[in-house]
């Protein structure tokens, strides 16, 4: 008796057994028979010695079975069959499942890529971000986050730190590149020795930046990152030996970074050599962004103890130049705040995906409420067939079992379909979601998505299923009575309770979801009403043009370039006017902050005043951005050709030093106590720089070409900069291709970088609110139509079995309104219920996300209200066919019906 | 769903009465259940037929071989035959149960505990 033959050979033992089992009974008989008795007495005889013939026959069948498993198969064709007679039923059910498992999939393979999964660096775990706090710093450390590095921390930390295996420090820019092909402005970062060491990921080509590379003035060398390197050299592997020209200098490169390699977040083209001067390097100049990899067993504590330890020593080693006093920097209260690297590349993107992954999560609960709804009207009707297989003998268990088989697979089914579901919703989450979404080129729905889908596939069908099992698995002799009989026996209350609380459920989960996109609706009504400091954003067509002094030197010769460009600009067809500064706000350009004393003030020689942001600014920039002037005029042409020394204020910055924007005109301020005073010649309104969000910063315009400016007694200019074109045409193919060709016509090697209009960078800067939004909305009409297919189903059914009670009612004289008024009654009381628990659920969750909040409170009265009365109007007009179906029942049909 | 209960004896009893009977000479179910009924006086209440799934368990264990032949009356039957590792089990059963049966006597004999 092989294996195989036990495999595959069952038909035939089974068939040999009822052979040998007939043969004894015939043997048995012709005995019985033999010894005088008639055959008919023989063979009743034979069959009592013998026993349950069939019983017996399934027993030793039993001895060949994988028992567990084929009970489990029985149950598994038995569910089949049932999913396929109610064939409505299993589609509806199925469709609202795969929705749901897809949707929740689709958010679940972007929270796992952008926030559950390591970096892909070695031991990423090991990585860490340098930042620090200095409370004492004013504006510098709101506007940035955190104070960055400078050059001279940059030294102290590498030199004397004991718990960093390498760290470095980083800052990305931009450059122009030219020689290959058309001039183009790039993406870089600059990187320190300690940087790349800290990452430790192998080069794809070439070798990395080494120490040599990064001396001061010494040899030129540049690593090209991978998209750049296929895109501009075809994936060449001799471009490295090869020379770019990198701001009209020749840079050698030595090396290509591997596929999908950041720093950070930041995405680049060309990495290049960051090498400070020593001797130079001051405390001041804060300006980049530290990395490390700690020492294995070095706790992120331990290293803020050490970069504590160190201050002291930084302030000891380095100055500000002779007769500032270092240790000024105490007033600051610079405290190192270390994180992982991981949170510093997710930022504050992980409140968005856990309230966009909560909500989805609770239209599956929403669905999965539905479907047991479903589930528990389909019981209603099976109690016979239930109700026949426990008088047959089959335990509770059994039962019970079967049911969620059943259930299962269905949720199995639907998790299959829900994959699919959740491919294209990963494509559309990717098309809709915030750009700037980090690890974005990471997310793909793969083995964890798929065992995620799968586990909530089993735990859906589990849910779904229980409730039925075990409410109709108990049920024994008395349903049998009742089943068999038909349904003569009106509906009680505890046979509605299960369905009733599953729909209060419904309107309460579909309430906390409707508050939650009621308040993204009002935040983002209240953004847009804010004065962002631009106007027609639509209109406003943006570029950046760098002017690199390896290119063009003087200051003077810059500002004529840029005016030449501003009036080819103007040329253009349909420009209403043209103007440029360091750049537009919400840009996102690294801005330059600095402190500003007034004349008249006394400011304490030990410590540091408020920081202000820095901006410069050509005639025109603001009347073509739409910045209202408030106070005093604007620059003009001769002031700046004459680097006169005069600036304008933001109005918060004048009220702040002088009371009122117009106070303001006229009085001088300087950068430092050793600078020359400039005069205040006008005020203009507060700009949101950082977001519609964020407070407007005290702003300092300069203009773009001016003496005096960092400590300088030289003319400096702003070589990096933003136009603003505003015209109607802002956005057109052909419009923006005529701005190119109007730079070039002025010098053919300035690369036009960045075409795109303030709408954009408003939409851009708006994009996680405006994503949080629309994920909220479609969770939330989901959740409005699942409520009310909940409502409807129920009601209708509930109409339906208490038909007859309607009939004997309206036979004994009762009024068509007093049962219309009965049945909307029964679905206003659930609906209201489920509004008030919803509220209470909605009050304490919506805290929750008060950070994506804005202008609106998480408790506000007037969302709160409004969905309130809009579910509970759409729950009652759910009500209302199912109420209408009950008044036209007439009493002698129903009545007959049974 | 109770194979234990329906076969009225403590399990593996029928089984070790089965191979009992075969290390005598190989037999059909049949000739099994008229012998096994016959030597014990009929004071066992065994319904011949859980004899079968007895033998199919048996079967399963390799205990037992089956082949089909010609029984005296000139039918085709199954006939059962012991083999090795039924001869051991069996041996190995029979202790088992004599220890068993020693110990219970024990327990149930009159007297002697004080």
């Amino acid at each position: 008796m092989g294996w195989f033959r036990r495999a595959f050979g069952r038909r035939g033992i089974y068939s040999e057994l009822s052979e040998e089992m007939r043969a004894h009974l015939d043997e048995k008989v012709e005995e019985l028979v033999s010894e005088g008795m008639s055959r008919r007495d023989a063979e009743f005889a034979a069959r009592r010695e013998f026993g349950n013939l069939g019983l017996i026959e399934e027993d030793g069948r039993a001895a060949w079975r994988w028992e567990v498993f084929e009970d489990f198969w029985a149950d598994v064709k038995y569910g089949l069959r049932g999913l396929r007679k109610n064939l409505g039923f299993t589609v509806v059910a199925l469709l609202t499942i795969s929705i749901g498992i897809g949707a929740n999939a689709a958010v679940f393979s972007v929270v796992d890529a952008v926030m559950l999964r390591p970096l892909r660096y070695p031991n990423s775990q090991e990585l860490v971000a340098l930042r620090q706090n200095a409370p004492g710093a004013g504006g510098l450390t709101t506007f940035v986050d955190g104070l960055r590095l400078s050059a001279s921390m940059y030294f102290t930390y590498s030199e004397h730190n004991r718990s960093f295996q390498a760290m470095g420090v980083w800052a990305p820019g931009s450059a122009n590149v030219t020689g290959v092909g058309e001039p183009e402005q790039v993406d870089t970062i600059s990187v320190t020795d300690g940087v790349l060491e800290a990452l430790e990921v192998a080069p794809a080509v070439g070798r990395w930046l080494s120490h040599d590379d990064q001396v001061p003035n010494g040899p030129e060398r540049v690593m090209l990152n991978y998209g750049y390197w296929q895109r501009k050299f075809g994936g060449d592997r001799t471009a490295v030996g090869r020379n770019i020209l990198v701001d009209s200098r020749p840079k050698e490169i030595v090396g290509v970074l591997p596929r999908g390699f950041r720093i950070v977040d930041g995405n680049f083209d060309v990495l290049l050599p960051l090498s400070f001067d020593r001797g130079k390097a001051t405390l001041a100049g804060f300006g980049y962004q530290g990395i490390a990899r700690l020492k294995p067993g070095v706790t992120i504590a331990q290293a803020d103890g050490d970069m504590t330890r160190m201050l002291p020593i930084w302030m000891d080693t380095f100055t500000n130049g002779p007769g500032s006093n270092p240790h000024i920097y105490e007033s600051w209260k610079i405290k190192p705040a270390i994180r992982p690297l991981k949170d510093e590349v997710i930022g504050n993107v992980s409140d968005v995906l856990w309230v966009v992954m909560g909500t989805i999560a609770l239209v599956m609960l929403i669905a999965c409420a539905n479907v047991t709804n479903l589930f528990l009207v389909r019981g209603e009707s099976r109690q016979q067939e239930m109700a026949v297989r426990a008088a047959l003998g089959a335990g509770s268990i059994r039962i019970v079992r079967a049911l969620l088989v059943e259930s299962v697979m269905l949720g199995l089914m639907g998790g299959v379909a829900g994959m699919g579901i959740a491919y294209g919703g990963v494509k559309f989450l990717m098309a809709i979601g915030p750009a700037d979404l980090p690890r974005l080129e990471e997310i793909t729905v793969d083995w964890r998505t798929l065992v995620f889908g799968l586990a909530l596939s089993v735990l859906s069908g589990l849910l779904f299923g229980l409730i039925p099992a075990l409410k109709y698995g108990r049920s024994r002799g008395a349903a049998l009575s009742r089943a068999v009989a038909g349904r003569t026996t009106s509906a009680s209350r505890e046979r509605h309770r299960a369905r009733n609380i599953l729909v209060i459920g419904q309107v309460a989960m579909a309430l906390v979801l409707l508050v939650c996109a009621g308040l993204m609706i009002r935040t983002f009504d209240a953004m847009r009403h804010v004065q962002p400091g631009f106007t027609d954003a639509h209109s406003l067509q943006l570029m950046r043009i760098a002017i690199p002094d390896s290119l063009v030197k003087e200051p003077e010769r810059v500002t004529r370039l840029q005016q030449a460009i501003q009036d080819k600009l103007a040329a253009i067809q349909g420009v209403q006017s043209v103007a440029y500064g360091s750049d537009m706000p919400l840009e996102g350009f690294e801005a330059g902050w600095d402190e500003l004393m007034a004349e008249g003030q006394n400011y304490p020689k030990d410590e540091i005043p408020p920081m202000r942001l820095y901006k410069f600014v050509a005639p025109g920039f603001f009347s073509t951005a739409g910045t209202r002037l408030i106070a005093g005029r604007d620059f003009t042409w001769q002031e700046i050709h004459e680097s006169r020394s005069v600036l304008m204020i933001s109005d918060g910055l004048a009220r702040e030093y002088w009371g009122s924007p117009q106070a303001a005109v006229g009085k001088r301020v300087r950068e430092f106590s050793s600078a020359p005073w400039s005069e205040v010649i006008g005020v203009v309104e507060d700009v949101r720089e950082n977001g519609v969000q964020a407070a407007p910063p005290e702003t300092v315009y300069w203009p773009s070409m001016g003496v005096g400016l960092y400590g300088s007694k030289e003319v400096q200019v702003v070589r990096n900069v933003t136009f603003v074109v505003r015209s109607a045409r802002a956005g057109n193919e052909g419009f923006v291709e005529e701005i190119r060709q109007a730079v070039w016509s002025v010098n053919g090697n300035l690369p036009v970088a960045s075409m795109q209009t303030m709408q954009d960078v408003y939409d851009k800067s708006v994009a996680r609110t405006s994503f949080t939004l629309v994920m909220l909305g479609i969770a939330g009409a989901m959740s409005i139509a699942l409520g009310v297919i909940g409502i409807y189903g129920v009601l209708s059914y509930t109409v339906s079995q208490r038909r007859r009670e309607i009939g004997i009612r309206l036979a004994l004289g009762a009024q068509r309104e007093n049962v219309l008024g009965m049945v909307l009654g029964s679905g206003a009381r659930m609906a209201l219920v489920g509004v008030a628990i919803g509220v209470l659920i909605a009050l304490a969750l919506t805290r929750g996300m008060s950070s994506l909040l804005f202008g609106v409170s998480a408790h506000d009265p007037l969302t709160f209200a409004m969905v309130a009365l809009l579910l509970f109007g759409v729950a009652l007009a759910a009500c209302w066919i199912p109420a209408r179906r009950a008044t036209r029942v007439d009493p002698m049909v129903a009545l007959r019906y049974e | 769903m109770n194979k234990d209960k329906a076969r009225d004896l403590f399990p593996g009893a029928l089984e070790m009465m089965v191979l009992r009977t075969l290390k005598r000479q190989p037999l059909h179910g049949y000739a099994l259940a008229q012998h096994i009924k016959r030597t014990s006086n009929d004071l066992l209440q065994i319904e011949e037929g859980s004899l079968y799934p007895a033998l199919q368990r048996l079967l399963k264990l390799e205990l037992v071989k089956a082949e089909w032949g010609t029984s005296a009356t000139n039918r085709r039957v199954r006939i059962y035959r012991l083999t090795a590792a039924g001869a051991k089990h069996l041996e190995h059963e029979v202790s088992k149960f004599e220890q068993m049966l020693e110990g219970i006597t024990r327990v149930l004999a009159p007297g002697e505990s004080s």
